[in-house]
Order: C-alpha cells, then sequence, then structure tokens
C-alpha cells in the first residue's frame, strides 16, 4: 500500500473528496435509474473509485484522458461538471451531449476528457492519437486511457500498445482489472493473471498495482506520466480492482460471482481504505470527512435538481451535430 | 494547359495542403521510404521529414485511432488504408468512432482528419485487394465520401478534404493512378458536394463514379454514333451527393443509367436511383437502369473480373434498353 508520505495533505483530501464524489454520484444515479427516472442503460464504477481517482490525480488540468462504457468515474476524476454529467444521464438539453451520447460518451474537450467509448478496447487507439499531437506539438502533455480487463483481449488493444511504443508516444495505457469482462471471470478470458506482462511483448514497462489504493495507484501513474512527459514512452499499469455492482444497473452480479468474494472486496473498499489512511495519519478527524462528504452530497443534489428541471431537446435537434458547418444529410 | 497524371495531381494537393498547414500530416502502410504502394506519397517524405509522413505498424484500427486522436487535438491527420478492403479491419475507429465522435459528444468534437484509400478491379487482385466499398461509409452518417476520377478532379478534392472540419473517406481507384489530364499550376479547389457534367448531352444522363466515369464517356462517343447523345455525370462526392445537378440533368434528358463498379445490391445506384423516383419520377422516359458489377466477390482470372465488372458493352447495351 502506498504510504501517501510524498504526497501533500491537500492532495491527499482531495483524492478522498473527488472519491466521494464518484461514490455519491453513482449511488445517486443507480437510484434514480432504479426508479425509472433515467433511459437507456448504465454500468456503475462503484468500487473502483481509487483507479480513476489515483490515476487522474497524477495529471495536470491540460493532459488529455479517454475513459470506457464504465467512464463515470473516470471523467469525475478530471474534472467534469456533476451537474452537466446528471443532465446527460437525465437526457436533457443541458447535458454534456446534449442528449445525444448518454451515459456511455461523456466528453469535454476543454477538460482534456476526450469522451468515452461504449466499444471495448476502441480508446486505446484514439489516445495513441492525442499523444501523438502533444509529441508533434512538443509540449510534454500526455494521454491517459483507462480500459477493462476484457478490452486487453481486443486487436486494437494490442494494434495501440505496440504503436505507442514504437513511436514512444506519451500515453499510459491504465487497465481497470475488475476480474470480470462484463460476467466472465478473468480466468476464463485469458490464460494470464497479471495484465501487465503483456507490456513486455510491446517493449514497454508493465506494473501491477492495488487498485483499491488510491496513493498506490498515484504514486505508480505518477512516475509512468513523467516517464512519458521526459519523452520515455509509454506504460501500461493494470490496476487489480472490483466492482461492486453488476455490469450494468438490473445485474445483480450474482450469476457469475459469489457472495464471499464480494463482501471480501467491499472489505476492501478504497473509500473506506483511504479514509482509515487519513484518520491514522491524522490528516484529517472523521468530522472533516463528514463535512466534506456532506458538501458533496449537497453538491450531487444539486446535479440531480438541475437535471431533473431542464429542458428536453427539441425533436428537430436529433438532426444537428451530424457534421460541422449545418450540413443536414 | 499542363497534362499531369492522378498520382501526380494527388501528390500535389498533398504536397500543397502540408506547406500551407503544419497542423498537415500523413500516417500509413510503407508511405514514407517506399512511397506508398501506388507511389503516391513518394518524395513527400524527403520534403516534410519522418515526423509528417509517418510509416506504421501494419495496424489499420491503430493507424485510423491515432488520426481520430490527433485530429480531436486539433490536428489534420490524413491517413492511408493502403486498399479499401483493409477497411474492414478499422471499421469500428471509422464507423463508431470518427463518424460519430462529434454527434455523439453533442457538436463539441471535430473529426478533422482524412482517410485516403483505393479500391476497384482491373489487375487481378483478387477478392481481398479489388473491392468498390464507398457504400459502407455513404451509409453511415458522420462521414463524407469523395471519389474523383480526375486528375483535376482528386488534387482539388484532396485539398478540400483536408480543410474539412468533417471527416472525409477520400477513395481513388488503382487504374486512375496513371491516367493523364489537365491541371492548372494556379491553386483552385473542388467543393466537396458539387457534381461535374463530364459531357453534356440531351438524350440520357449517364451518372457514374471514379473510373467508371472514364468508361462511360467512351460509351458516350459510341452512342453518339448511333444517334443517342449522352450526358455523363460524374457525382465525385457520393456524401454530400448533388442531388439537384443530378436532377436538373434527368429533368432534361428523361432517362438516367447510374454506373457503378461496387455490386449492383445496396449499390450506392440503388440510392441515386430512390431520389430521382421520389423527386423527378414524372420527368422519366423509362424505367432508371442500373449498370453495376455482379453479386461476387472480385474473381482473380481476367476473364472472370471482366464479366462481373462494368465495361462500354455493358453501359451501352444498358442505354439502349431505354431506347427499346
Amino acid at each position: 500500500m502506498g504510504k501517501g508520505k510524498r504526497v501533500s495533505k491537500e492532495k491527499l483530501i482531495d483524492m478522498y473528496r473527488n472519491m466521494a464524489r464518484i461514490r455519491f454520484f453513482e449511488e445517486r444515479a443507480v437510484e434514480l435509474f432504479l426508479q425509472g427516472q433515467l433511459p437507456g442503460f448504465l454500468h456503475s464504477s462503484i468500487g473502483q473509485e481509487a483507479v480513476a481517482v489515483g490515476a487522474c490525480s497524477a495529471l495536470r488540468d491540460d493532459d488529455y484522458m479517454i475513459s470506457t462504457h464504465r467512464g463515470h468515474g473516470d471523467i469525475i476524476a478530471k474534472g467534469a461538471r456533476v451537474d452537466g454529467m446528471m443532465a446527460e444521464l437525465f437526457a436533457k438539453k443541458t447535458g454534456y451531449c446534449k442528449g445525444k451520447g448518454g451515459s456511455m460518451h461523456i466528453a469535454d474537450l476543454d477538460l482534456g476528457i476526450l469522451g468515452a467509448t461504449g466499444i471495448v478496447g476502441s480508446g486505446p487507439p484514439i489516445a495513441n492519437g492525442a499523444a501523438l499531437a502533444c509529441q508533434l506539438r512538443g509540449t510534454d502533455q500526455v494521454c491517459l486511457c483507462f480500459f477493462g480487463d476484457g478490452a486487453t483481449n481486443t486487436g486494437s488493444f494490442h494494434e495501440a500498445l505496440n504503436l505507442a511504443a514504437v513511436w514512444d508516444l506519451p500515453v499510459i495505457f491504465v487497465c481497470q482489472n475488475n476480474l470480470y469482462a462484463e460476467s466472465t471471470p478473468q480466468a476464463s478470458h485469458q490464460k494470464i493473471p497479471d495484465i501487465s506482462i503483456r507490456a513486455k511483448s510491446y517493449g514497454i514497462p508493465g506494473l501491477v498495482v492495488d487498485g483499491n489504493d488510491v496513493v498506490a495507484v498515484y504514486e505508480i501513474v505518477d512516475r509512468a506520466v513523467e516517464r512519458a512527459r521526459r519523452g520515455g514512452g509509454p506504460s501500461l499499469i493494470e490496476c487489480k480492482t472490483y466492482r461492486f455492482l453488476g455490469h450494468y444497473v438490473g445485474d445483480p452480479g450474482t450469476a457469475y460471482r459469489k457472495k464471499e468474494e464480494v463482501e471480501q472486496w467491499r472489505e476492501k473498499d478504497p473509500l473506506l481504505v483511504h479514509r482509515k489512511r487519513l484518520l491514522t495519519m491524522g490528516m484529517a478527524a472523521d468530522e472533516d470527512l463528514e463535512k466534506i462528504d456532506g458538501g458533496i452530497q449537497r453538491e450531487i443534489e444539486e446535479a440531480v435538481a438541475f437535471g431533473q428541471s431542464s429542458p428536453d431537446p427539441q425533436p428537430e435537434e436529433a438532426l444537428e451535430d451530424v457534421y460541422v458547418n449545418g450540413y443536414i444529410p | 494547359m499542363r497534362e499531369i497524371t492522378y498520382r501526380e495531381a494527388l501528390r500535389e494537393g498533398l504536397q500543397e495542403e502540408m506547406r500551407r498547414d503544419e497542423r498537415v500530416f500523413l500516417l500509413g502502410e510503407d508511405i514514407a521510404e517506399f512511397g506508398g504502394t501506388y507511389k503516391v506519397t513518394e518524395g513527400l517524405l524527403a520534403e516534410f521529414g519522418p515526423e509528417r509522413v509517418r510509416n506504421t505498424p501494419i495496424s489499420e484500427t491503430a493507424i485510423v485511432g491515432a488520426a481520430l486522436g490527433a485530429a480531436l487535438l486539433g490536428m489534420r491527420p490524413v491517413a492511408e488504408l493502403m486498399y479499401i478492403d483493409f477497411s474492414a479491419v478499422a471499421m469500428d475507429q471509422i464507423v463508431n468512432q470518427i463518424a460519430k465522435i462529434r454527434y455523439m459528444f453533442g457538436g463539441k468534437a471535430k473529426a478533422s482528419l482524412v482517410i485516403r484509400t483505393q479500391g476497384g478491379a482491373g489487375r487481378s487482385s483478387g477478392p481481398h485487394h479489388a473491392q468498390s466499398l464507398e457504400t459502407w461509409f455513404c451509409h453511415t452518417p458522420g462521414l463524407m465520401v469523395a471519389m474523383p476520377s480526375t486528375p483535376y478532379d482528386v488534387k482539388g478534392l484532396i485539398k478540400s478534404s483536408i480543410r474539412s472540419d468533417n471527416p472525409v473517406i477520400f477513395i481513388e481507384h488503382k487504374l486512375l493512378y496513371n491516367e493523364k489530364g489537365p491541371v492548372p499550376e494556379e491553386e483552385y479547389l473542388v467543393p466537396i458536394g458539387k457534381a461535374d457534367i463530364k459531357r453534356e448531352g440531351g438524350d440520357v444522363t449517364l451518372v457514374a463514379t471514379s473510373r467508371m466515369v472514364l468508361r462511360a464517356l467512351k460509351a458516350a462517343e459510341a452512342l453518339a454514333e448511333d444517334g443517342i447523345e449522352a450526358e455523363v455525370l460524374d457525382p465525385r462526392s457520393l456524401v454530400p451527393l448533388d442531388e439537384d445537378a443530378i436532377l436538373q440533368s434527368v429533368k432534361k434528358t428523361g432517362r438516367l443509367v447510374i454506373i457503378h463498379e461496387a455490386v449492383k445490391r445496396g449499390g450506392y445506384g440503388a440510392e441515386i436511383q430512390a431520389v430521382v423516383s421520389e423527386k423527378a419520377f414524372d420527368y422519366l422516359d423509362a424505367p432508371i437502369k442500373r449498370v453495376a458489377a455482379a453479386n461476387t466477390p472480385v474473381p482473380f482470372a481476367p476473364t472472370l473480373e471482366n464479366f462481373v465488372i462494368p465495361d462500354e458493352r455493358d453501359i451501352i447495351k444498358g442505354v439502349k434498353e431505354l431506347f427499346g
């Protein structure tokens, strides 16, 4: 476990705040979904907050990030506004994507959030392009790309790692290994226990970290980011973690996971792990953290109210934004 | 006016845009020292260097994805897919990502990139190197599709495509690269979405794409000897389609034959036929005819390949059927 000695108190508290923001956002979204208030479907990242926050804490505001179908946490961690996200979940005009993308496609290019994709494994090739643009411009920006264990069996992942390696691209591939590709356990979808070893065949570093320890994730990603900034090329970081809920809201996740396994992982709840650390290190008292929780809960409720009260898009708006310059086919 | 080949005109277009805008760069398989399988990018490495003329591994998904990522940051990449057949490997990036990224992000992103590729039969390239797959891309909202047939058009259109904020699938034809035609020395653009009448005529409209424009023109000469004056219209881009130009020509001639090298079933000819049926039915003096490839893969043997791909005789036969 990362001890957090190198990390400032302010940063440690920020990490807690961001993890709490993700947790409360996700919990509220699940609730709203089950009440039938949100259309479509939702992939909850509850349990994986330390990966999102730890990794994004190693980025600067002007760095880039690409997420996945289970992306709410990653996007919040990179700074997205929760009201715009919630409004998008409500399919409202004020949502991040004006109701055209939904839960799986939230992007904020100004914040370096290059979106999220509904196709497993499709992010890494795009991350390479963003990193290439940084390299060509001679900036020291990087692009961080999240994906799950399932994605590492796609050709897209392998093509992307290889290209990033041969071009020494400033990209950090962060695998959120939650041990299941939808319902398929890792042992049934790949022969290797550690995905990080796949880095070896591309001649880049591959590292494993406890994905439920936000500081450990931060420290390892931070080193990879610094390496990439210096022109050292890409890294693959595997964060071992777990999603507490099913693949999507409505999947209880019980058909393919044992109750004991879920309970064991819940004991390693990344928020509890970090909370305990802050208390033990004397960085915060219970009431400080409760105050943070309360503030975040209010923020999320405001986001929900914003989403609920926002207007639906006008039907004809479906025809806009297909092309630049207003061409409507 | 000087005459240069389609290949040279295309290369000039790339070169001019790379000189004009440092955000433009090329990436693809064997495009640098080797100059590309069809030598379109020959010499560009020497002028622009390996940063901007980038050889890639054989990884179509990674090539196209990298183009998209760079475009999202404001670059203007031109990715080359050596054969349009290989686009099948990169279809997720093209169809699910590039085409939709602007829309699904609520209009905030621009996929300002070009995918250059080439298709078509006629060289015994066989089932994996000779297809005409333009319809796949036309069927995907968010993409623009250009298919120039002449040196003049290929240069003007590649320049417009690179400057476009929309993603353009730019489809060349392997048997057009050596074709010569007039190309001005001074700069010009051909707008995407504007058709061109390659030959005027009052009796029948031949809408043809890519290499089939050349065959339609030859057929038109032969038809003229029989007293049929054919108008040959090249849409030059399929998305956007210059419907007005097609409708205007059909309203003048009253007859329409659509010629393409892609297989007939579900080909773009069906779309053009439907547009004309919907919007100019009353002007038609005869049923609309499609002359297109047989609904088969492209075979290897020259006799088989020639059989499935339309030629002048097929076009002439198709036209004459309308004159009973």
